[in-house]
């Protein structure tokens, strides 16, 4: 019955339904239920290559192919339908225009920043007046998880109370990078617990970021606008360790590591 | 299917000349080998053969620990400039240009070789003429390739003295058999080439597709060298820290990043070669104005494609494995690589990989309607459509959002909570699986097309198809899910590969069963080659473009992740282009390359056809 209905359907208008469908479906779920939009660029680039594979659903055939370019054969060839033309093709040049106009009117609106969340880190850096050579530092902790379990313990424990003291107003007391002062920072504190943050790296990268903070990013980090403490000027070279420790074992995650 | 039988006995004596001069090749070939396995177990002995006195000087500087020379320490002064070059987007230029002639050059000889074969083994003519056709193709861009080569070399020696020097005196031994086996190489392509027509019958056959043998052999391992002083330069081995070199050339050659190079150039050429190769068969297609030969190339351009395809959908593995050995290698160059700047290029990469696997599918379903009994599948396709474009927008979505003020509002923090998992390995490497999955099964369609199978067991042959389907899909998804977001990062990692193994073997499964099935099957409808839609013509054209852009895009990521070194943590660059140039003046330049290749191509493929016109002046010869 509802296949009939469609059938009946030029296959053009059902091809921009099943396209104008599926936006409004992603907006309705994302925006609306979920609470979390999807952004402008990356809709885009999705509703772009939804087009593409309607376009490919509906054309493989030469059979389809034709029933799709009928209507807009139909709007150039038949003479019937010359007043629709004319004014088809007063419209198309006025909405482009439009949409260039729109796109090049200055917005109070600040540039996108493509700000580098995870720039390289050097292959050696300077700290508490030692360096470090990022390419074989370790947590001295981390071998006491399997030799010494209890002092292991006790560690994490002692970095979570530097952590709660230090870290919580800006990372948030469950480290999801809500604490109470996020909300007026940019860049915002990032959260521990997504997948793509301290999960992916390794401990001498995070000992790198607390120790020198956002003084110390990299040139590719522009433009160098963290909030984030050099927590060396607060904290012993210990305690980053042991707070380290915390991170990963409050969310579960562990430090990115490379099998041998 | 006899041979010339009048020439067999005048021939005899040429013959078994050609197989020594093959088979005297092959032993020049393995010289380099040979030397670098001796170098390997003996230095002293590699020293020995190219030249003693080196060979004292080595002995004595290691004796004495009198400092051997390190790496040059330059200063802006070290890198001459002509007024109005640019020396290094000319070199950046010229390379690419280089690469991907090269890649289309390599690649071509290796799929001639399997096509003439299977013309050997069926005895079905077409398929030597096709091979003869492809290998024409390439003949005209080789020589291009030599002259964009020399080109590079006095660029590199003119714009980047100190490093070429630096360079040359690592690699003394394999750019001297670098050179050599270039005269292997261009001896065996025209005894290939121009040998093909007169090289026809039982024996000669053979003895031709040796030559073609030798001439892959020698293809293949001057692109093995090349590929060594590239991986030099990021990965550094057989040197000392200052980057004096230690003497064994095995070591400097067998670096780091070597081998994971190696493999996805090699795996990238051959899909790259097809892809040009279907452009070349698609301008001709469009073109003909003859049914023969419109059914002639739509059958090139077909088989063109396949081979894209199948070369296509074991990259994303190569490309994961060379990706996890530069992190592997060096934490920096992997965290510039995929967090760092160039991710934000790594979307467009994506993008470009999703279009290949678009666009090579859409090829075949429209190449579906070249035989009536194909309709019966064609409500099938939307699915396949649904699911390749899912996965397509799982794939290319990124962790590290770009986001408008407002949206970073919004979202609360720079990542999504619902799409940021999609935006890291676990979930590319389970759609890519699933893209890799269902383009075989457009295959499988594809090849149903105009057959339905006589054996009685086709219907219970095809639900242990379905099935194999099914608990292959839901194995990609429970380890990319389980493995991907609830254990760690270990073994994410680890968790791809089961995921690869799942896919190949369902692939593979599925491919025997369908040849069982389909076994003495019965034609419903025959399958007419050149009854395919223009629109399909430009899906080839649209392969080909994307892979040469992916090509120039990869390559300058591969090579801008060095940064402002020109051999990593060895020799700086301190020439007065050691930036790492905008995203978008990168694109640019690797967007000049693309169109300046193409018209190129362009060029290439009108030449290839010029040699079959022919003009009559009146009365300007003498009569
Ligand atoms: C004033 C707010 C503030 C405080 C307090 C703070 N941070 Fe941060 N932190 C930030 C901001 C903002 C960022 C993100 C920008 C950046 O990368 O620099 C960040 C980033 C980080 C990162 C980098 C994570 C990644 O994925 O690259 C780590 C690790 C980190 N903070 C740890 C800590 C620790 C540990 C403490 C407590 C000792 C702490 N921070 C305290 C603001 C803060
Ligand atoms: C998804 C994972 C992939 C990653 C991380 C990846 C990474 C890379 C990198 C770093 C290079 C530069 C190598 C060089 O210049 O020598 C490269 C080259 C290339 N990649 Fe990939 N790749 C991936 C998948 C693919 C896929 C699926 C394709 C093809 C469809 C592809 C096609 C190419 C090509 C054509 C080159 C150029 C090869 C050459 O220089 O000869 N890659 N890739």
């Amino acid at each position: 019955m509802m296949g009939r209905l469609l059938s009946r359907i030029p296959a053009l208008l059902r091809a921009a339904l099943v396209v104008v469908g599926i936006y409004l479906a992603a907006t309705a779920i994302f925006s609306g239920l979920l609470g979390q939009p999807i952004p402008a660029s990356l809709m885009t680039m999705y509703m772009f290559f939804v087009i593409v594979g309607v376009f490919m659903a509906f054309t493989f055939t030469e059979e389809g192919a034709r029933a799709m370019a009928a209507p807009i054969r139909a709007l150039v060839e038949n003479p019937a339908l010359r007043p629709v033309r004319n004014i088809v093709f007063l419209l198309v040049p006025l909405a482009a225009g439009a949409f260039t106009y729109t796109k090049m009117l200055p917005s109070l609106e600040a540039p996108v920043e493509l700000r580098t969340i995870h720039p390289a880190p050097p292959s050696t850096f300077k700290a508490y007046g030692k360096r470090y050579d990022l390419l074989t530092l370790e947590n001295p902790f981390r071998k006491y998880e399997k030799e010494d379990p209890e002092r292991f313990r006790a560690l994490v424990a002692e970095g979570g109370k530097i952590y709660i003291r230090n870290c919580q107003f800006c990372h948030g007391d469950k480290l999801n990078g809500r604490g109470p002062f996020a909300p007026a920072l940019n860049p915002v504190p990032l959260n521990f617990q997504d997948v793509g943050t301290i999960a992916q790296l390794q401990e001498s990268y995070l000992f790198w970021r607390i120790a020198t903070g956002g003084p110390g990013l990299p040139e590719e980090a522009a433009p160098w606008i963290s909030s984030m403490p050099v927590w060396q000027n607060f904290l012993k070279e210990d305690e980053i360790w042991k707070v380290i420790l915390f991170l990963y074992d409050y969310t579960g995650h562990r430090p990115r590591a490379w099998e041998k | 299917m006899n041979g010339p039988r009048r020439s067999r006995t005048a021939r005899g004596g040429l013959r078994a000349g050609l197989l020594l001069l093959s088979a005297l090749m092959a032993l020049l070939l393995a010289l380099p080998a040979l030397s670098g396995a001796l170098g390997l177990a003996n230095p002293a002995l590699a020293g020995e053969a190219s030249s003693a006195a080196s060979e004292v000087v080595g002995n004595a500087s290691a004796a004495t620990a009198t400092p051997a020379p390190g790496a040059p320490k330059t200063t802006l002064a070290d890198y001459p400039r002509i007024r109005g070059v640019n020396s290094r987007v000319l070199v950046w230029l010229v390379a690419q240009l280089h690469l991907w002639f090269a890649a289309f050059v390599l690649a071509v000889p290796i799929f001639v070789f399997i096509i003439e074969a299977i013309g050997m083994k069926t005895r079905d003519k077409r398929y030597d003429e096709m091979a003869y056709e492809f290998i024409k193709v390439s003949i005209t861009a080789y020589s291009l390739t030599a002259i964009l080569g020399g080109l590079l070399l006095f660029s590199l020696l003119v714009f980047y003295p100190q490093l070429t020097a630096y360079l040359t005196r690592v690699f003394k031994e394999s750019m001297f058999y670098y050179a050599l086996l270039f005269f292997i190489e261009s001896a065996a392509l025209y005894l290939y080439y121009y040998g093909w027509h007169w090289l026809q019958g039982p024996f000669a056959k053979w003895v031709h597709l040796t030559i073609g043998l030798v001439l892959n052999a020698a293809g293949t391992t001057l692109m093995f060298l090349a590929n060594a002083w590239v991986t030099f330069m990021m990965s550094p081995a057989g040197v000392d820290s200052a980057g004096a070199y230690l003497g064994d050339p095995w070591a400097a050659i067998h670096n780091y990043l070597w081998n994971p190079i190696n493999l996805h150039r090699f795996i990238a050429n051959i899909a790259y070669g097809g892809s040009i190769v279907g452009a070349y068969a698609a301008f001709r297609f469009l073109t003909a104005t003859r049914a023969e030969d419109k059914a002639h190339y739509d059958w090139m351009g077909y088989t063109a494609n396949f081979i894209a395809i199948a070369a296509l959908l074991p990259l994303p593995f190569a490309g994961y494995y060379l990706a996890a050995e530069i992190y592997a290698y060096s934490q920096q160059m992997g965290i510039t690589l995929m967090g760092g700047i160039f991710a934000w290029l790594f979307i467009i990469q994506a993008v470009l990989i999703g279009t290949l696997f678009l666009s090579a599918n859409y090829y075949l379903w429209c190449g579906m309607g070249r035989s009536e009994g194909a309709a019966r599948y064609n409500r099938f396709i939307k699915y396949i459509v649904i699911v390749l474009v899912g996965a397509f927008l799982v794939w290319f979505t990124p962790h590290t959002l770009v986001l408008t003020n407002e949206e970073l509002k919004a979202l609360g923090g720079p990542y999504h909570t619902y799409l940021g998992p999609l935006g890291i390995m676990p979930a590319k490497n389970t759609a890519v699986n699933i893209m890799i999955l269902f383009t075989a099964l457009s295959f499988l369609i594809y090849r149903r097309a105009n057959r339905v199978p006589t054996v009685s067991w086709a219907a219970r042959g095809n639900a242990i198809q379905v099935a194999l389907y099914g608990a292959g899909i839901l194995n990609i998804f429970f380890l990319g899910i389980y493995h991907g977001y609830f254990t760690n990062t270990v073994y994410k990692v680890a968790s791809s590969i089961p995921q690869v193994m799942t896919t190949l073997i369902v692939i593979a499964a599925s491919l025997v069963i369908d040849a069982f099935i389909y076994r003495r099957a019965r034609e419903i409808a025959p399958l007419r080659w050149g009854r395919i839609p223009d629109r399909a013509q430009y899906a080839l054209f649209l392969l080909a473009i994307a892979f040469t852009w992916l090509m120039g895009l990869m390559g300058y990521i591969r090579s801008g992740i060095r940064q402002h070194w020109h051999v990593v943590g060895i020799m700086r660059d301190n020439s007065a282009d050691a930036i790492t140039p905008t995203l978008g003046f990168a694109a640019n330049v690797v967007s000049a390359g693309t169109i300046l290749f193409m018209a190129l191509v362009i060029f290439v493929f009108w030449l290839s056809e010029l040699g079959a016109r022919k003009v009559q002046p009146a009365g300007y010869w003498q009569e």
